[in-house]
């Protein structure tokens, strides 16, 4: 449906991205996650037609951007960043301006405009000036006119920035409600996000494509050792000593856990090894009461810092060399 | 045609629901209303003085004492005004960051130009469509000559539009409205004074800035006079700068 191939993109001499390559299937919610200046939002304009690739192909639903630019936005629904709405105009009047724009024909249009209103929750400020909205209408509003003339391609770059807790929920509610028969690629660098909603992840970190995969995909390919929980009551020294005893067991270290009596230890452990049986052992024989035990799941989180830092520790700095290449 | 008619609605929307059209028409109105003022009673001295002599009084017509200079006046003050309508049409898209979700709706550059401009021009044509009571009045007091009155109206629309053209292109350079005003009020009287330095540099060049001068072809109209080199250089003038407009905008999806 999207196929994004070699795309490089300069702003003067710096690259925003480079070499990106990657593809979305009809019907998959795909996050674009990353730290800030990434190149998210480049790689969004480039695949909506606000702004030109340097190099490369990017081809939508087997149009190409730069041929058929008014055939693919007509198959596309954007939301911008900072979501730029004319703040003089009613909500009403508004999706009107943008049925019109996008050419829905007048007998359909207000239909569209009711249906647009009631699935993204609109009906309570239809009339209100789009100044005086919350941030959390203003998104919806933004989320409504990308989401009028029912375009089959959604482009969402960061919608639920901004937003308290319970409108991120209710944003991300909206997506995952209207995301069923649309492909959506999002953006995004809240990482919990990505993991509820989308099907598909794309670590982008200076310009390039870092990781690709699903979201629990990544957590088990990238995690490099398994970690466990343990709480006992028993003497601290001996029962460190122990658990370091146990066969698998790579490190120990105390968990600071604060209350008097019990100790808490976290133990890594080789990655697929399960020690859990071998350690619950060890602590009844010597006759402690164990209180905890947990296996921690890799996050996200962990995969996203390890290869984000991972990439700087590595090179220099991707700008630097770019800038020599762009120069010879 | 359904997207050109959006950007339309919505630039026009704009203008009545911002101070910007009301505060052009009160400005506008007001300074042309005090000049016609001026020349009324100023002809009506004159008129007293001519009772007694009668070789000043074949000379005096409302036309050549009221209508022409009005006219002239009323061109001056477009050019200051202009620039004030001109200024956010695409300056402000940019700075808010809407020309992003403009340029990403399935609307062809062409709509969105011809929606802004005619947008402008409904303005132009509501702000002289308010001086003409003052017409009225005259031929309510004399018989001043309706073919001068038309010509000249024409001839203001005309400029107008080349004005609003001229501003248009130099508001899609920038996102900055002050910027925009200057530029385009920079440019409009460069091009208003231009014939004043004929004098100065040789023949020729003299008579290529002659022809350039705003002023000079917007005095024949004035006069009642439509000559085909006049309308045909506001026609270009217009048609120029809204073609530089066009590529102005169609650089966004090229250059980035």
């Amino acid at each position: 449906m999207i196929e994004v191939e070699n795309l490089t993109k300069y702003y003067g001499r710096m690259a925003a991205i480079r070499d990106v390559n990657f593809r979305v299937e009809s019907g998959e919610i795909v996050g674009f996650l990353g730290p800030n200046a990434a190149g998210k939002t480049t790689t969004m304009r480039i695949l909506t037609c606000f702004a030109p690739a340097s190099a490369g192909n990017v081809r939508i639903l087997g149009m190409d951007v730069r041929e058929d630019s008014l055939k693919i936005r007509r198959k596309l629904g954007y939301l911008p960043e900072h979501v730029p709405l004319y703040d003089w105009m009613r909500v009403q009047g508004y999706l009107e301006f943008v049925a019109r724009a996008k050419g829905i024909p007048s007998s359909e249009r207000q239909t569209e405009i009711r249906r647009v209103i009631e699935e993204v929750g609109l009906d309570q400020v239809t009339h209100k000036l789009i100044k005086w909205l919350s941030k959390g209408y203003r998104q919806r509003v933004g989320l409504a006119q990308a989401l009028i003339g029912d375009p089959p391609i959604l482009v969402l770059d960061e919608p639920t920035i901004g937003l308290d807790p319970k409108q991120i929920r209710e944003i991300r509610l909206l997506i995952k409600g209207f995301a069923h028969n649309r492909t959506v690629i999002l953006s995004t660098h809240i990482l919990p996000e990505v993991s509820q909603v989308c099907d598909r992840v794309i670590i982008i970190n200076k310009g390039s494509i870092v990781a690709e995969d699903s979201p629990a995909n990544l957590a088990r390919a990238h995690g490099k050792s398994t970690r466990c929980h343990l709480v006992a009551r028993a003497p601290e020294s001996q029962f460190r000593d122990t658990i370091a005893g146990v066969a698998g067991v790579e490190s120990v270290a105390a968990s600071g856990h604060s209350v008097p009596g019990e100790v808490g230890l976290t133990v890594e452990t080789g990655l697929g090894a399960d020690v859990r049986p071998a350690m619950a052992r060890a602590v009844l024989e010597h006759g402690w009461d164990l209180l905890e035990l947990r296996q921690q799941h890799v996050t996200l989180e962990d995969v996203f810092i390890d290869l984000v830092t991972e990439e700087s520790d590595e090179e220099s700095p991707i700008g630097d060399s770019v800038m020599k290449e762009a120069a010879s | 045609m359904s997207g050109f008619y959006a950007v339309f609605r919505k630039e026009t929307a704009n203008f009545f629901v911002s101070p910007i059209a009301y505060a052009v028409l009160t400005i506008f109105l007001l300074i042309s209303g005090f000049i016609f003022w001026a020349n009324v009673s100023y002809m009506s001295v004159i008129s007293l003085q001519a009772a007694s002599n009668p070789m000043i009084g074949e000379r005096i017509n409302i036309t050549d004492f009221v209508v022409r200079p009005l006219m002239q006046n009323m061109g001056f003050i477009l050019l200051f005004v202009m620039p004030l309508i001109t200024m956010r049409v695409f300056s402000e898209e940019k700075k808010s960051g809407c020309i992003e979700l403009l340029l990403t709706y399935p609307l062809t550059d062409m709509a969105v130009l011809a929606g802004k401009f005619l947008s402008v021009i409904l303005l132009l044509l509501i702000i002289l469509a308010g001086t003409l009571p003052m017409m009225f009045l005259l031929f309510g007091l004399s018989q001043p000559d309706p073919g001068t009155i038309a010509s000249g109206y024409l001839g203001l629309i005309l400029m107008g539009s080349s004005f609003l053209a001229l501003g248009m292109f130099i508001s899609s350079l920038t996102e900055n409205q002050i910027v925009a005003a200057a530029g385009s009020f920079g440019a409009a009287l460069l091009f208003w004074i231009l014939g004043w330095s004929s004098m100065l540099t040789g023949e020729h060049v003299g008579a290529v800035l002659k022809q350039l001068a705003i002023l000079e072809h917007l005095e024949s109209f004035n006069k009642g006079v439509i000559a085909l080199s006049d309308l045909s250089f506001f026609v270009l003038f217009t048609a120029f700068f809204l073609f530089l407009t066009l590529r102005s905008l169609e650089t966004h999806r090229w250059r980035g």
